[in-house]
């Protein structure tokens, strides 16, 4: 299979390096992230509720999870009673063949494509392209990213990586565009004028869902430049791919997810184009429609109780434009069709932490939290991090690292350790030290040292100088001291630590 | 008031002035400090490693040497919101319920020097006198996981002589997440670079925060370039006054 995928080619440091050393390319990042960021900020802060409607948001998806199973059955159910097919998929390779059985069957040698991150998981384009089948993607930065033979980049923005003129160039080469300028409207101009042709001339279309729901069979998209409605509604056979934890209970539920996901994702306050369809109707639309309810790890991922909040997830992609950490390394270092904070977690756990590259993600945060902050469903991105760097690392043979890390917890498990540690440290610094701090580090820890100096220890350590200061002054007379609290419980003697 | 200072092991193997800032800062306001010398490290570099379970014996020492203290302050946000925050998590992580029991009685006590003083206390100006051009960086654990505000600049524009600077885009993290600056080298190398360029276009004298380890990643940078600004905690700034400069 081409790019995309879940699998990461590289470990995170490692396919970090590439953006880190493009100029270019950290510039587009630095721009577009902090603009989506201010943005987003001001279109939050208009509502008074925000708080209350996370919680409402989280709950309702964690609702949903907790009965993910019987949700599933009744969707199927509903989306059956009104004319449509279910299937079930298990893994990537089920969900290609499902979809590119579908599109030969009725005949197809090109189908146009809403956006949709989940066929990008399953590596549907090449899965159908192997069939003789030629996927179109109709969102504009996704078709960019698909001329330029590149990767999304970015879960809303696929070509955030990109610039205007490096788009322009790209539009002349593949598509034949005679354009002068790189002007946005010129460039959208360009591109639709393609795209119409084939949303008149082709007969399959296949989409994501951003949220199905259980009680009614519907199935929803939402979008900004209506690519997805055309898709939805022109042709005659419509096949949606969706991940099984897109589902919600009820159809009121949707209501608190357009509020949350607009705000979050593009800073708007409602999405210009929302698409509902359930099952088929005679006359009016497609009239054959197919639901491929993908698992690929999630039920594994369901099975963990820390883990499973992951699958909130509504793919608003804030997360990605907060962080500090895809801010400067952009998307492609994820490895993974999901990047940034949610990709670091996501990622891992769909290929249920079996996979040594995407074991390298949970480390690619520095625990900053913001991600958290902005997550609509309050998704605590740095407490699963934590958790899966937890389960990682037990699963990991003794290497130099964890000796390292069981030394040193060996060491400060006793004070008088500790202590002892400290005393041979400043010893030892001797041969490191230049100007009375050390510039470079010898091992695992030269990575620090690249670009920073380390303090030199000290000659006397806090506790040397508690032991030896002179007793305090005692406490002044004062009126406005605070009251001494009752201490209740006589304190444990503390003893004395020289040995 | 009783105060049991908790010395982190960073602070107090490599910037013990901090500590002992503290100590006059709060002796200064009329509390006794104690020092139990029994605790040694909270665990935060362990845990947020990966070492779970080699972090559980340092969470239970913790709790062990902390058990009877009314209050605990510490001059670190990241250690305050590891015991805060994380011990919780870790204890119940491990199934010990008894360790959960003990984090929950523990953790309402442990505070920052900054939202003790602040929030606690009910302190702004702390009788400090810092004649210097000063920006603040407001750590992340700080900020997001306790949440203390604002409390640090308050104490900070009270201080006698002392000129605060706006920090641009202060609340972005300055790269140092504990192991990520080593295992993610370069991609913290390139958060620190853009967090150096907005601490000398401030052209602060100093740099501030609550938080030995961020200071040490953001004044190794300092240092490596030759810029001439400073790190100081927070805490050596408001204990010096005309008589004893701490910072
Ligand atoms: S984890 Fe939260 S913030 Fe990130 S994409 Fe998902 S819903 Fe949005």
């Amino acid at each position: 299979m081409s790019g995309g995928g879940i699998k990461p080619a590289q470990p995170f440091a490692q396919a970090a390096r590439v953006t880190l050393a493009n100029a270019q390319m950290r510039r587009n990042l630095r721009h577009a992230t902090t603009t989506i960021r201010d943005k987003r900020q001001r279109a939050v802060s208009e509502l008074p509720d925000w708080e209350a409607l996370r919680d409402e948001g989280a709950a309702l998806k964690d609702h949903a999870l907790a009965n993910l199973g019987e949700l599933l059955l009744d969707l199927e159910a509903a989306v059956q009673a009104r004319g449509g097919q279910v299937h079930w998929a298990r893994d990537a390779h089920e969900a290609r063949e499902i979809v590119a059985r579908i599109a030969v069957r009725h005949g197809a040698r090109e189908v146009i494509k809403v956006k949709s991150i989940s066929t990008d998981e399953i590596e549907l384009n090449a899965g159908l392209e192997a069939h003789g089948v030629h996927a179109i993607e109709t969102d504009l930065a996704e078709l960019i990213v698909q001329l330029a033979e590149d990767r999304p980049s970015h879960i809303l923005v696929p070509a955030i990586h990109r610039n205007r003129a490096e788009i322009r160039d790209l539009f002349r080469r593949r598509l034949g565009a005679e354009l002068l300028t790189d002007d946005p409207a010129a460039l959208a101009e360009a591109a639709r004028a393609y795209l119409r042709g084939k949303f008149l001339s082709t007969r399959v279309a296949v989409s994501g869902a951003n949220f199905a729901v259980a009680e009614t069979g519907t199935v929803c998209v939402v979008e900004s430049e209506g690519n997805g409605r055309m898709c939805v509604t022109l042709p005659d056979v419509l096949i949606s791919v969706m991940g099984i934890e897109k589902v919600l209970a009820a159809w009121s539920d949707v209501a608190v997810f357009l509020r949350l996901l607009p705000r979050s994702s593009t800073a708007e306050r409602m999405n210009p184009y929302t698409s509902f369809w359930s099952g088929v109707t005679p006359g009016d639309g497609p009239q054959e429609f197919h639901l491929v309810l993908l698992d690929n790890g999630r039920s594994a991922v369901l099975a963990d109780q820390v883990g499973r909040q992951t699958l909130r997830c509504i793919r608003c992609s804030a997360c990605l434009n907060v962080c500090p950490v895809y801010e400067r390394t952009g998307g492609h270092a994820y490895g993974s069709v999901y990047p940034g904070p949610i990709g670091a977690i996501l990622t891992p756990q769909l290929l249920q932490l079996e996979d040594a590259n995407a074991n390298t993600l949970p480390w690619a945060s520095s625990l900053c939290g913001a991600c958290y902050d902005a997550c609509p469903v309050k998704i605590n991105i740095p407490e699963v991090l934590l958790h899966l760097r937890g389960q990682i690392t037990g699963q990991r043979p003794l290497d130099a690292e964890a000796v390292a890390f069981r030394s040193a917890a060996w060491i400060m498990s006793e004070p008088f350790r500790f202590e002892g540690a400290i005393r041979l440290a400043r010893l030892g610094q001797g041969p490191l030290l230049r100007d009375g701090a050390i510039r470079a580090l010898p091992g695992l820890l030269g990575g620090w040292t690249e670009a920073r100096d380390l303090p030199a220890f000290p000659q006397r350590s806090f506790r040397e100088w508690w032991r030896t200061r002179p007793a305090p002054p005692a406490p002044p007379e004062r009126a406005d001291a605070a009251p001494e609290p009752d201490l209740g419980e006589p304190l444990a003697p503390h003893r004395e630590e020289t040995r | 008031m009783r105060i049991d200072l908790f010395i982190t092991c960073l602070n107090d193997a490599l910037f013990p002035r901090t500590g002992e800032a503290t100590v006059r800062l709060l002796e200064r306001l009329g509390h006794t400090v104690h020092f139990n010398p029994e605790q040694t490290c909270c665990g935060q570099m362990h845990a947020n490693s990966g070492y779970r379970r080699e972090a559980l014996p340092l969470v239970r020492r913790f709790v062990r040497t902390f058990r009877d203290a009314d209050v605990i302050v510490a001059p670190s946000g990241s250690c305050v919101a590891t015991v805060r925050d994380l011990y919780p998590r870790l204890a119940e992580w491990s199934g010990d319920s008894e360790l959960l029991d003990a984090v929950h009685a523990l953790s309402g006590r442990v505070f920052e020097l900054s939202e003790f003083l602040v929030h606690r206390l009910g302190l702004e100006d702390v009788g400090a006198y810092y004649p210097h051009r000063v920006t603040y960086h407001p750590t992340c654990h700080s900020l997001r996981i306790l949440r203390v505000g604002d409390a640090p600049l308050r104490l900070l524009r009270s201080v006698r002589g002392l000129a605060l600077v706006e920090l641009p885009q202060a609340d972005q993290c300055c790269g140092f997440g504990g192991t990520f600056a080593v295992k993610n080298a370069d991609t913290s190398t390139a958060m620190l670079a853009d967090k150096l360029q907005h601490v000398m276009a401030t052209r602060a004298e100093a740099c501030a925060a609550a938080d030995n380890s961020c200071l040490m990643h953001i004044g190794g940078g300092l240092g490596r370039l030759r810029s001439g600004t400073r790190v100081v905690h927070l805490a050596e700034i408001l204990a010096s006054t005309e008589h004893e400069v701490y910072a």
